[in-house]
């Protein structure tokens, strides 16, 4: 009986699924091709050192993922939709930051500006485009998908605006750093920025009523106004908040090229992004959510990325691939298939007994 | 009763749909005949409107598929990957297997067909949110076009070079040339085809119980329940005939470019659902017309032509003018709900 609580508490659990799908992916890598798990040091194409390997790889391309699933899981919480505009946001800050760093030149031969002020700029940049879908949801009251669809349109086209259609390169190396390595730490930059993202929205969880607060919002609007809290203001704060995520988001995609495609840049990463909130286990019609469950199930879509490029698969038919796993996932937590397994289980349970 | 609705504004006089429908078509007519007078050039011939719906007879369709599940309540956005993957498939079956053009409907038919059974079941019997499902099958049918076939290439069937080339000549709308010769205007067969499909649907969502569960079911699913109609039925239906439609368009579409590539219809979806939305679908469902789906089709290509011809050739502009053409109506739509729901109240 207690060990029967136990496994039941461990299946409960919303961090099991992904725990479990990172499982099942690392058995398929050792079997077809353990040095999948190999970690070298190498030096880089500018002399450095720096750790290489196929989890390095995950860590580093999981942490851009990570941090939007961040604000995504915040989005999909309190207002019940996703947001379907991070990438081509992640071009518009991104180009703002290069158009601030360059200066408008297409090749100039210093930085314009501090790095620091660029990226200031393009959380700014990313904050306004999250207020403008937030406003568009929570006051004209629109489906976030539906919303977020004006940006998905324009936000390339913007992006290529912004820096009149010039693919501007950033001179100075340091600005690599954040997507690269700094020099004599082998460890990828983008790891410890996850890290600091992951300990200040730990912070903002743990200190303020945020979740509580956007929580209450996506179960129960109505309710959650009568007590108080201001929904509007509060859906409209996710967006902002996944608003700043994209933009740290932009700074690493543009510092690992130093220079922007439009219309490749971070292109299907919003639904690696709603990908990673469902494996998490987060319900996509909002309410409840668990933030570790979201970053891990990001780390486990880049996991299935990476082995997919292992198995030889065009990075033009991952896709194809992405979206069986999708559907599999979302018919296996739909309600009705959920209650269906679980009154077939509970048929099961008391034949059970009566053998015992 | 009788008092509120003689105090109340025009709001509660004109019903949501016509409301809508008169806003699109005034602001199509407006835009017509703005770009006759103030760009003349191409705009003044017939041939430029008949040139749009040549260029645009598989958007029409879909934007049509795509209304229906609209006004149910749902949406699909794997309508542009599966036109994508039907033209894509039936070029390869021509081109590649030597297959005959009949085989080759039948492909865009069945590929339509099993889409759309597949999401109609997931979305209707699995209670799956929509989008979730139309992504997904829009990421699966972008990737199976290129499992298919990578590069893109022209298809050289003769039978099918001649029925891509077939012109419908459309009397009395000619014009003449500088040197006075007479251009008659002319269609392709998918202008034939979509105007078809919209005729025949606007009489089906208007005239048959089916159309109008449709409504019933966008309006209020539980009060649709109440009236006896298969919800659950009625879902898994439009799914299924927007999907079929979007297998005709990828045809249509294939009939019009005479090719296949995976980047083909690259964002027609957005197109589809801006031109309902234009064409005053409500999203929240239970409204929508299909004639205004068509004037809404010919706004946003008409704004698209205009664009490309007044020499803001960047393809950025085309993005962005249809981005704030969906934002503007997006906000009309949520103010004239707002407004009806206080002339109710008021």
């Amino acid at each position: 009986m207690k060990n029967q609580n136990i496994l039941k508490r461990i299946v409960g659990n919303q961090l099991f699924i992904p725990v479990i799908a990172l499982l099942i992916l690392a058995l398929i890598n050792l079997i077809n091709d353990p040095s999948f798990f190999k970690i070298t040091l190498v030096t880089n194409n500018a002399g450095n050192p720096m750790l290489s390997g196929s989890l390095i790889t995950i860590l580093d391309f999981g942490s851009e993922l990570g941090i939007l699933a961040i604000g995504m899981t915040l989005v999909t919480a309190a207002s019940g939709g996703q947001d379907i505009s991070v990438g081509a946001t992640i071009a518009i800050a991104g180009s703002a930051m290069l158009r601030i760093l360059c200066g408008g030149v297409a090749r100039p031969e210093t930085i314009q500006a501090p790095i620091i002020v660029a990226f200031l700029v393009a959380c700014l940049v990313g904050m306004a485009c999250g207020l403008f879908n937030g406003s568009l949801v929570a006051i004209f009251k629109i489906q976030p998908m539906i919303a977020t669809l004006i940006l998905f349109t324009a936000g390339r086209s913007i992006a290529a605006w912004i820096n009149h259609n010039e693919l501007p390169i950033v001179p100075d190396p340091k600005f690599s750093y954040f997507g690269g390595v700094i020099p004599g730490i082998p460890i990828p930059t983008t790891v410890f920025i996850m890290i600091a993202c992951i300990i200040v929205i730990a912070l903002v969880l743990k200190f303020t009523n945020l979740g509580l607060y956007t929580q209450a919002v996506g179960i129960n609007e109505k309710s959650a106004r009568l007590n108080g809290i201001n929904p509007t203001a509060i859906k409209i704060l996710s967006f902002v908040i996944l608003g700043l995520c994209v933009a740290v988001a932009a700074l690493i995609k543009v510092s690992r090229l130093s220079t922007i495609n439009y219309s490749v840049i971070a292109k299907d990463i919003e639904m690696d992004a709603i990908l990673a909130v469902a494996l998490g286990g987060n319900a996509l019609s909002g309410g409840k959510f668990n933030m570790w469950a979201s970053i891990l199930g990001a780390y486990v879509i880049q996991f299935l990325t990476t082995t997919l490029y292992k198995f030889d698969v065009q990075s033009d038919a991952l896709a194809a691939y992405k979206a069986v796993v999708v559907i599999i996932l979302v018919v296996f937590s739909a309600p009705t298939v959920r209650e269906g397994t679980s009154k077939f289980f509970k048929k099961l349970t008391p034949a059970r007994k009566e053998a015992a | 009763m009788k008092k509120t609705n003689e105090k109340g504004s025009i709001f509660t006089k004109v019903n949501d749909t016509s409301l809508l429908l008169i806003i699109t078509i005034v602001i199509f007519f407006v835009m017509y005949i703005g770009a006759i007078i103030f760009q003349g050039g191409g705009f003044t011939k017939p041939q430029m409107l008949f040139n749009i719906l040549n260029a645009n007879s598989a958007l029409i369709i879909t934007s049509v598929g795509l209304s229906i599940v609209m006004i149910t309540g749902g949406i699909d956005i794997s309508v542009g990957g599966v036109v994508a993957l039907v033209s894509m498939c039936c070029a390869v079956y021509l081109d590649k297997m030597g297959g005959s053009i009949i085989g080759s409907i039948g492909i865009a038919l069945g590929i339509g067909l099993l889409y759309g059974i597949v999401q109609g079941f997931l979305v209707a019997y699995l209670d799956i949110q929509p989008f979730i499902v139309s992504l997904a099958g829009m990421f699966f049918a972008r990737g199976m076009t290129t499992i298919v076939n990578t590069a893109p290439f022209n298809v050289e069937n003769p039978t099918f070079v001649a029925l891509k080339d077939t012109r419908i000549i459309v009397p009395g709308m000619g014009s003449y040339t500088r040197k006075g010769i007479y251009v008659p205007a002319y269609v392709e067969i998918g202008v034939i085809v979509a105007l078809a499909v919209v005729l025949l649907l606007f009489v089906v969502l208007r005239w048959t119980k089916l159309g109008r569960s449709f409504y019933a079911v966008g309006g209020n699913k539980q009060s649709a329940l109440m009236l006896g109609i298969n919800v659950k039925r009625t879902k898994f239906l439009s799914h299924l005939i927007c999907s079929v439609l979007a297998g005709i368009a990828g045809y249509v579409y294939f009939l019009h470019v005479g090719s296949g590539s995976a980047s083909h219809a690259m964002g027609m979806e957005m197109n589809a659902i801006a031109s309902s939305i234009i064409g005053g679908t409500m999203l929240t469902g239970g409204v929508g017309n299909l004639i205004g789906t068509l004037f809404g089709v010919l706004s946003l290509c008409t704004i698209q032509t205009i664009v490309a011809s007044a020499g803001l050739d960047d393809a950025w502009w085309t993005g962005i003018t249809i981005a704030a053409m969906l934002c503007i109506f997006l906000i009309i739509q949520s103010v004239v709900m707002v407004q009806k729901q206080k002339a109710l109240k008021g």
